[in-house]
């Protein structure tokens, strides 16, 4: 009997159809995951592709592209004065942005006053993360290179790099100071020591494999910008190597973009051996990263326990 | 602060002291300057595009009428630039309506919308809700990468391998009747080098998908590939944050929506989509401003003719891809190019501010509901 007023109770749910209706949806959100991957996959295997044609069909030859500066004549281009443009780039680019950034996390963990100027900072750190980067260029274009008549050179284009990354890094420099724990302060405090003492030999030596993480990932982020680069207004081609921070430059991102411009097919199997060291970099920096991230929190269980 | 007063009832109440706390105070004003750097540099963006672009508008920088005096006399009236619809500002005849390229921005971010937000929030809901630990741990890194590709990667895949494959081949075989016009379109463009006459099936084409430069129909650039390309990059970005939303659900709803006999569907698409609301649309809020701003892989894919039209097959311009087409560096100064760069950057930047402004509310709403 109450068997039949159970079935009863729930005849109107057909078990079928929602059984039909879970299975759908899942295979629908595993094809939609699965979309990712594909694209990785193609793209990867689209860019091998490209260097490996220009390879055997163009006969490129690898010592002449890492060595010799672009051209015009797509037999002659090599890769080599971007590879170092954009070292300059780097090194100027993480000078410039690490002391600014840290500065700035440090204001913020240590020093700032919970008032109206310190929630100004906070809210203007995340606005500015979300300012296109080429409109990074146009300031530089406009304050660095024409007005202040440094013209489009090395640093202006590591000025704009460094603007872009800030927050960035600051961002991770936060997180990175705040995760010291107060007991290391106050045991600093109680040996007599003045703030900056404490900040300077206890707090920033903790913190500072998590601010150079970060700051690698945010370097990593600028090595492949190409936009800001090119309202700064670099070379079309890399026709000579930099000889310093004020020498006209192409980095590697903007070659491969000028290379990829070209219709020239050539100039295509450049553009994908161009990308292919781009992205050697970028594992190399992701794998530094990685590597101080894990001894940063083998150190940190360490101190906690 | 009263350091004077803690400083002579010391107990060490040397100079030392005196001259430490002076340093503590140097060095507090030289960190609350570096954090003021971070406002200047917002301050810096907002005004020196704005005083650019004012040369655009007035044929001189606000500053040289300010501080130097200059006469200024209307160039381009700004009923002309947001209703006009042709932009040609460095043509013989110039044409000054930025409607064009606004539309091609526009049509980009509203394309690729349509690709990542449902791809990138199926994603995170099968993240959150289904994936096992184990497929979690290997799907994510592969999404991390995804993100961490440089747009000009982006640009390139685009150039070499969407346009003329993907897009190439849904001309061919899915709109096939409209798209001889399209081809005939596409062919008069410069990197149309060849035309292969042979049907190629999309299995064939993959295949080929190194050939892809030589077999272009559709055109070296089109509105679809850069849809397509802008739609892939920002899948992470909807995915992450949707995802993190997702988790912040308290695990008592799921629970509750199960007792009372809930399928899984139904618990994906009624307690948790619902409730982390707030949370998934500021994801797409972020995904679609960084459309806006994208600029290398939409001037890759959508190409440099500013076109008004609804063609998915057609070559467009986006307002980043003309910032990118008339970048000169320091040779075109004082050029109407050189000055409309700035009159499109200033609106570039007015559009993403209104987003980050947008994303920073629901944001701290999202926040305030779940900690």
């Amino acid at each position: 009997m109450s068997l039949g007023r159970g079935e009863e109770l729930f005849a109107d749910i057909d078990l079928r159809r929602e059984k039909l209706h879970n299975r759908a949806f899942h295979a629908i959100l595993v094809a939609a995951s699965l979309f990712g991957l594909v694209m990785l996959v193609l793209l990867i295997l689209d860019v091998l592709w490209e260097s490996y044609q220009g390879l055997t069909v163009f006969q490129i030859d690898l010592v002449q592209f890492l060595t010799q500066p672009s051209s015009s004549r797509a037999e002659r281009a090599g890769f080599g004065a971007s590879i170092l443009a954009s070292i300059w780039l780097m090194v100027l680019t993480a000078i410039l942005a690490f002391f600014l950034a840290v500065g700035c996390a440090l204001y913020l963990v240590e020093y700032a006053p919970r008032n109206r100027m310190t929630r100004l900072i906070e809210a203007n750190l995340a606005n500015l993360a979300g300012v296109p980067s080429i409109v990074y260029g146009l300031l530089v274009l406009a304050l660095i290179v024409n007005d202040a008549g440094l013209g489009s050179v090395i640093l202006a284009g590591a000025i704009a790099l460094a603007l872009l990354i800030v927050p960035i890094i600051i961002v991770a420099s936060i997180e990175a100071i705040r995760a010291v724990p107060s007991g290391v302060r106050d045991g600093s405090y109680a040996m007599g020591a003045t703030k900056w003492q404490t900040i300077r030999r206890v707090v920033l030596p903790q913190a500072m494999p998590g601010i150079l993480t970060g700051t690698i990932l945010a370097l990593a982020r600028a090595i492949g910008e190409t936009a800001p680069l090119i309202m700064v207004g670099t070379m079309l081609h890399a026709t000579r190597y930099p000889d310093g921070p004020f020498a006209s430059f192409s980095a590697m991102p903007t070659q491969i973009y000028n290379w990829t411009y070209q219709a020239d097919r050539m100039f295509n199997g450049l553009a994908a051996l161009g990308i292919v060291v781009l992205l050697i970099f970028l594992v190399v920096l992701y794998v530094i990263a990685g590597y101080l991230r894990k001894q940063y929190e083998a150190e940190g269980t360490l101190t906690n326990v | 602060m009263s350091t004077e007063t803690q400083s002579e009832s010391g107990i060490s109440g040397d100079d030392g002291l005196e001259s430490a706390h002076e340093a503590n105070r140097r060095i507090r004003r030289l960190l609350f300057g570096c954090a003021a750097v971070t406002v200047a540099t917002t301050v810096a963006i907002f005004l020196v595009l704005f005083d650019n672009a004012a040369s655009y508008f007035f044929g001189a920088r606000v500053s040289e009428i300010l501080f130097a005096g200059d006469a200024f006399e209307r160039t381009v009236t700004f009923i002309e630039f947001f209703t006009g619809t042709r932009w040609a500002p460095d043509h013989s005849t110039p044409a000054h309506g930025v409607l064009p390229i606004v539309w091609g921005t526009l049509a980009i971010t509203i394309g690729a919308g349509l690709v990542s937000i449902p791809i990138g929030t199926a994603t995170a809901l099968y993240l959150s809700e289904y994936a096992s630990t184990e497929t979690r741990n290997r799907l994510k890194p592969i999404l991390e990468v995804l993100a961490g590709i440089p747009t000009i990667v982006y640009g390139y895949f685009a150039v070499s391998f969407l346009t003329p494959v993907v897009v190439d081949g849904i001309a061919r075989h899915l709109v096939d009747p409209v798209g001889r016009g399209v081809h005939a379109v596409g062919t008069a463009l410069p990197g149309s080098v060849e035309i292969r006459n042979a049907e190629v099936h999309f299995g064939d084409a993959v295949v080929a998908a190194g050939e892809s430069m030589i077999g272009i129909t559709v055109g070296r650039y089109s509105m679809l590939g850069g849809i397509l390309v802008v739609g892939v990059m920002t899948i992470p970005m909807v995915s992450s944050i949707s995802e993190d939303a997702m988790q912040a659900v308290p695990d008592e709803l799921r629970n509750g929506a199960y007792a009372l006999g809930a399928t899984k569907y139904q618990v994906s698409t009624r307690i948790v989509l619902p409730a982390a609301v707030s949370g998934i649309f500021a994801s797409y809020i972020l995904a679609l401003s960084r459309a806006i701003g994208e600029t290398m892989a939409v001037t890759l894919g959508a190409g440099f003719n500013a076109n008004l039209t609804a063609n998915p097959f057609a070559e467009i311009m986006t307002m980043t891809a003309y910032l990118v087409s008339m970048a000169r560096g320091t040779s075109a100064v004082g050029t109407v190019e050189y000055q409309s760069l700035f009159a499109v950057g200033l609106l570039l930047f007015l559009m993403t501010l209104t987003m980050n402004l947008l994303n920073d509310r629901l944001k701290q709403r999202f926040q305030e509901v779940y900690r």
